[in-house]
């Protein structure tokens, strides 16, 4: 069993501030992904719990003990690095075997461990080679295998797909997926792809300037971002994003009227928007329908179509000059230079403030609770 | 003489592989390298040749080839027999030994040190080692004799030894820092995060990541302490502790000179230092070949 508790960690280098008090908290068995776009500070957070640098302030626990000037080998962490950091002169085998060697264990201990390991990974004909003979998916497996062999309380994975190439990545984001469900291990997973973050993650931690953004499950931070940076970065392609003015206020919606004289209508928790008050509208491109006709709510002329075959997205930019991107219909007919319409359902509709904090938007449950009381009460009175 | 040698010898092989184009300028830049390999080896072979040849047909043909006629092991046999070269080519052997492998282990631990490890005073020592560089350790002559003295070294093989560690200590600290700073951070950090500890990180990961670069070092550093003549004459001049390069004087007289043992001698001293270097080049060539393929 072991928790990983951040509580307020820094990081300053000299003068820079890195780590602005990052609080966490890792349950046993966990698989979290660190994601946020480059510079943000999710590599020297992972660097931090591995003790290859020193934290600047607060304290981390692993396992319940505060290991804050423990050396990297006593916090029971395994790492993998991005550049697989293999041994050049050693062959797979030796390896995999090199730590437990160091500690002293016995050589048949050894042996059945590093091939245990090597039948998982399925690189156990690969034993005698050395790193250089290996392709880049045998040589990430070759690293991840010296991560587990070591029994590690918390594996640290410090974007360990980035150098591999597309179908590679996808068939081993799978097998980290599995080997977490087989391992039953902790792990913290530090990526930039939203997509890897989304599949693995039990719980994605999204930063932004040496901040947490926002924490939760995939699911959650997909349906509830905290802030326009969570909602831009979770999905893809990117939320779309319109600023305007709340034009009419009612509880449970607003409108909000956007430059170009249109107006969205939003199903948020209303209560502490003022009409007048300059925000930001957001609609994922899958939350927007094409339609041809009249009754679609945005209008704008198609720029270019991405053919994906199950799908199509579309490139328009409405009549203010805002690009907005629809996921239309796989075979859809549409043309560049086109002017289409876009629909989309109000409880799907993101709105923030001028400070990119978002008003909570209401589930279709919550936004029909007026209805929904009111056919109560009259059906109550019915009766 | 062999300090030539040993940089056309490399390069001539590399110029091979590389230049592939027109047979014009591939015969050409043989040509440059062929009479620069002649004119570096042309003494050695003087040396070899005359050393087999009666003290006659040296001076009545220097550059000629031993015949019947002229055939003699004379020179050989003097050298062997009549002065204690056994004694000064086991010196020669052990100072240069020893000298070097304290140099390329005190070199490469300093240079690991300076580059990986961040510690008050480092700026400091590494620009010590850079002055080392850059000012001959022949100036300081009085004063390491005075030391010696002091130090009750003097006519010893190990006052040689401490000398020629000093002399080749920044070149070897210059060199392999440079290496180092090419092995990947994120290779220590791995071994780190496996429990290894420093110094095995330096001996198991370090040292054979930089063996190229030792084998480099190596040769700078044997060639001049193998040749050194300076420090033998002032430091170590006793009939027991004499260097061959010292010992081959006492062939030359004032007045006479016995060109047949001094001839056989050198040829004799040239031996291990080849074998030596064959043994670095190797390393120096597998090291190049190794790092290409990553």
């Amino acid at each position: 069993m072991a928790d990983v508790q951040l509580k307020q960690i820094k990081k300053s280098y000299g003068q820079v501030n890195v780590l602005h008090g990052i609080d966490l908290d890792i349950k046993h068995g966990e698989f979290v992904v660190l994601v946020g776009a480059s510079g943000c500070g999710k590599s020297t957070l992972l660097r931090l719990i591995a003790g290859l640098e020193d934290i600047s302030g607060g304290e981390l626990l692993i396992d319940n003990k505060v290991v804050n000037h423990q050396p990297p080998a006593k916090r029971g962490i395994a790492m993998v690095f991005q550049s697989y950091a293999l041994y050049p002169h050693m062959s797979v085998f030796k390896n995999m075997a090199f730590g437990l060697k160091i500690s002293g264990k016995d050589k048949n201990f050894v042996r059945e461990k590093v091939e245990h390991a090597a039948k998982i990974l399925q690189i156990d004909h690969l034993l005698e080679r050395l790193p250089r003979e290996l392709s880049g998916g045998q040589r990430q497996r070759v690293a991840i295998g010296r991560a587990i062999v070591r029994d590690p309380n918390v594996f640290l994975f410090d974007e360990p797909l980035s150098n591999l190439d597309a179908a590679l990545r996808v068939q081993t984001r799978v097998e980290i997926g599995k080997l977490h469900k087989d391992l039953d291990a902790t792990i913290i997973y530090v990526t930039h792809d939203q997509v890897e973050a989304m599949t693995l993650g039990d719980k994605i931690v999204v930063m932004n300037k040496g901040r947490v953004e926002q924490c939760g499950s995939p699911l959650e931070l997909y349906r509830h971002p905290r802030t326009q940076f969570v909602a831009g970065f979770i999905g893809s392609p990117k939320m779309n994003f319109m600023k305007g003015k709340v034009s009419v206020k009612t509880e449970g919606s607003i409108y909000v009227k956007l430059a170009d004289g249109v107006e969205v209508e939003a199903r948020v928790e209303s209560g502490a928007i003022a009409v007048g008050e300059e925000v930001t509208v957001g609609v994922r491109p899958e939350h927007l329908q094409e339609s041809l006709h009249g009754e679609g709510r945005l209008k704008g002329k198609i720029n270019l179509v991405e053919h994906l075959g199950e799908v199509s997205y579309i490139y328009m930019t409405l009549t203010d000059g805002s690009e907005v991107v629809v996921r239309g219909d796989g075979e859809t007919e549409v043309k560049v230079g086109e002017e289409i319409y876009a629909d989309y359902q109000p409880q799907n509709v993101h709105v923030f403030n001028a400070q990119g904090l978002a008003f909570k938007r209401l589930t279709a449950a919550e936004a029909d609770a007026p209805a929904a009381a009111m056919i109560r009460q009259a059906a109550g009175g019915n009766t | 003489m062999l300090n030539k040698m040993t940089l056309t010898m490399p390069w001539s092989g590399m110029n091979k592989l590389t230049l592939k184009p027109d047979l014009g300028k591939k015969l050409m830049v043989h040509a440059v390298l062929l009479t620069y390999t002649v004119i570096a080896l042309f003494p050695i072979l003087v040396i070899l040749i005359n050393s087999f040849k009666t003290r006659k047909a040296i001076f009545n043909d220097p550059l000629g080839l031993p015949d019947a006629s002229s055939f003699t092991l004379v020179g050989f046999e003097e050298v062997l027999a009549r002065s204690s070269f056994d004694v000064f080519f086991f010196n020669s052997l052990i100072v240069t030994v020893l000298s070097l492998f304290f140099v390329l282990l005190f070199g490469a631990m300093a240079a690991w040190a300076l580059t990986e490890y961040r510690f008050r005073g480092a700026l400091f020592i590494a620009a010590l080692f850079a002055m080392g560089i850059m000012i001959p350790i022949r100036l300081g002559t009085v004063s390491i004799l005075q030391l010696m003295v002091d130090l009750d070294l003097v006519n010893t093989r190990t006052s040689l030894v401490l000398v020629y560690i000093a002399q080749g200590l920044p070149l070897a600290v210059y060199i392999l820092s440079e290496f180092i700073r090419t092995i990947p951070k994120e290779l220590k950090e791995a071994a780190r995060c496996d429990n290894v500890s420093e110094y095995k990180i330096f001996f198991q990961i370090v040292l054979p990541l930089i063996r190229p670069a030792m084998a480099t070092v190596a040769v700078f550093t044997m060639i001049p302490i193998w040749n050194d003549l300076w420090f033998p004459l002032i430091l170590a001049p006793g009939e027991s502790t004499q260097t061959i390069t010292l010992g081959v004087q006492q062939f030359i007289g004032q007045f006479v000179t016995d060109w047949n043992a001094v001839l056989s001698s050198l040829t004799l001293a040239i031996a291990p230092v080849l074998v030596l270097y064959l043994v670095f080049s190797r390393q120096l060539i597998r090291g190049l070949t190794a790092g290409a393929v990553k």
